[in-house]
């Protein structure tokens, strides 16, 4: 996104549809609005000179934490499912895709 | 021969092949069990591969040195510092709604990037170049009630599956036919048996997509391939089908298709990439390879393919696709050295294996681990076909018994229940013989190795079934008279 453009309708749609959100046409109207204010706020940092700066992608300098491949107890099948909205034998149910 | 039509459709034929890091004993974010197969439903599972809110993945440090093996043996070069990605969607299948994976751009980089695989075919070698491959997490398995993908009514979700450490592995696309696409994964499929990183013995270890185009136009990507036996086929009949639809006038589309083992039909248009909104996930920390950890794997390299097939030759005088064939599978190559060891008739071994017993373990599919059949008793089958104790024809009788763990001797002992050894039927059946073969009598006076050829005629009449002492000890007395 340049710094100049605008969220349109049709973005907020389309974040929606992404985000299998349903919105009505006000919804749809508020939001575009309430973005395009975040998306103006972080538009402050453009402001700052980062000509030098190395992007980052983490907060902090640690790399490298591994795990050993070693065999922890998982949760029983009960636990798994318990929050579950459906479920059928032991498996967790979903609706019909495709 | 190409004919003129189809060779202004060229097909170009890129493979995605996700492997699964199956020797591993956790899954690839968190200690959950990675032997999953055969379990119940949702049995191996904790809040990270549920995707419990709350819940942080950490790297299983292993799966970075299978990585690193399988770098090594394609030639890619590995990048030093990397991290992950999400990649966002909506999927039963995944309790995140994202995949954590590997991104080659935004900022990030596969986790090797080039590489090649050489294939032989028709007299020539083609390197079949790698573009990337990376890591990143299985999803959990779906089961569709009451049909297939395309009509069942409702989904039930196993997340056992989910968070197992995958490799997948993209290469370019420069696969030209959909018989080269079945070379270039059997070729793969031995490397990666080579390394010890994927028990191929196990059903979804491998896994193919395949993104298929007509040079110039749109390409379609085929999901769900799940054998590799059908890539042929499920290349074969997408290729068809783009052809067929740009002879007559129209465009090819880019989109999602399945195959569903007879044809290919469409699942999805294509998302585009945007959709998947990647972006660096923040609850893992980057990783950084030094050369020495990438020295420290290089030494401990076991033979690849390639070096195994002219050892092969060299050891036990094998033809070239003998030995090629031999070593598609680390496990028969394996078992044939085993073999080789015990009984010095390499050429007889590699006949009865590969011919037949393969043959018989492909058709139950079947793994050499997973049957009784051990070298021992492929020695002590091919000593007794040596020695003259078993005829081909009872030995072919006998060889799907060999994977049940019965030896050679057990068996004819327990056959013998039925051997003939009724003297007057045997008797009656030597003078047969003996009366319709005057020439060969006159023979047997100046040559008495002519002796062997009553006694086969014998064991041909009564299928093998004569008992052999009482079958010598007949002819002998009925033939004496001519012999010197
Ligand atoms: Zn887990």
């Amino acid at each position: 996104m340049t710094k100049d453009s605008k969220l349109t309708i049709e973005d907020t749609q389309e974040i929606a549809k992404l985000a299998r959100l349903q919105l009505s046409k006000e919804e749809e109207e508020k939001f575009t609005t309430q973005l395009n204010n975040i998306l103006q706020y972080f538009e402050k940092l453009s402001e700052l000179d980062t000509k030098n700066v190395e992007p980052r992608t983490h907060p902090n300098d640690i790399v490298n934490s591994f795990r050993e491949d070693v065999v922890e107890e998982s949760l029983d099948k009960e636990e798994a499912l318990k929050n579950a909205p459906e479920k059928k034998d032991s498996y967790f149910k979903a609706p019909k895709i495709v | 021969m190409k004919s003129k039509v189809d060779s202004k459709f060229t097909p170009m034929i890129g493979l995605e092949i996700h492997c699964q890091l199956n020797t591993l004993k956790t899954k690839l974010f968190c200690s959950c069990n990675a032997q999953f197969r055969g379990e119940e439903p949702n049995t191996y599972t904790c809040p990270v591969c549920l995707g419990l809110p709350g819940s942080l993945p950490t790297v299983n440090e292993n799966a970075i040195d299978c990585a690193i093996k399988l770098a090594h043996a394609f030639d890619s070069k590995i990048n030093k510092r990397m991290y992950f990605f999400r990649k966002n969607y909506f999927y039963p299948d995944l309790p995140q709604n994202f995949q954590i994976t590997q991104y080659n751009k935004a900022g990030g980089v596969a986790f090797a990037d080039g590489g090649t695989i050489s294939i032989k075919f028709d007299n020539k070698i083609k390197n079949i170049e790698l573009d990337r491959f990376h890591l990143e997490n299985d999803p959990g398995k779906l089961v569709h009630e009451g049909g297939d993908i395309e009509s069942s009514n409702e989904t039930l979700v196993d997340y056992n599956r989910s968070g197992i450490a995958l490799i997948e592995i993209v290469t370019k696309p420069v696969i030209e036919s959909p018989r080269e696409a079945r070379i270039f994964l059997k070729k793969l499929r031995s490397i990666i048996s080579h390394c010890e990183i994927v028990d191929l013995t196990k059903d979804g270890a491998m896994r193919v997509d395949a993104n298929i185009s007509i040079k110039g136009h749109a390409r379609a990507e085929v999901k769900n391939i799940n054998s590799f036996k059908e890539v042929e086929r499920a290349l074969k009949w997408e290729i068809k089908r783009q052809i067929n639809k740009l002879k007559k006038g129209q465009e090819t589309e880019q989109e999602t298709r399945n195959w569903n083992g007879k044809i290919t039909t469409l699942l999805r248009s294509k998302e585009s990439e945007n959709e998947y909104r990647y972006f660096p996930e923040a609850d893992l920390v980057p990783i950084e390879i030094k050369q020495d950890w990438i020295d420290d794997i290089k030494e401990k390299m076991p033979e690849l393919p390639d070096e195994r097939i002219a050892r092969l030759q060299e050891e036990y005088g094998l033809k070239e696709y003998d030995a090629t064939v031999i070593t598609e599978d680390k496990e028969v190559a394996d078992f044939y050295e085993e073999c080789c060891k015990l009984n010095e008739n390499y050429e007889a071994i590699k006949n009865w294996l590969m011919n037949d017993i393969m043959g018989i373990l492909n058709e139950e599919n079947l793994s050499i681990s997973s049957t009784e059949l051990k070298p021992k008793l492929v020695d002590e089958f091919i000593s007794a076909i040596d020695s003259g104790k078993v005829t081909t024809k009872i030995a072919k009788k006998y060889i799907s018994k060999i994977i049940k763990g019965i030896g050679i001797k057990k068996w004819m002992k327990k056959q013998g229940v039925k051997k003939i050894t009724d003297k007057e039927k045997l008797n009656e059946l030597a003078d047969k013989i003996i009366s319709d073969n005057p020439d060969v009598v006159e023979d047997l006076k100046k040559k008495p190795k002519t002796f062997q050829y009553f006694v086969g005629q014998m064991m041909k009449a009564t299928r093998g079934q004569a008992d052999i002492q009482l079958t010598r000890k007949i002819l002998k007395e009925k033939l004496k008279k001519y012999m010197k």
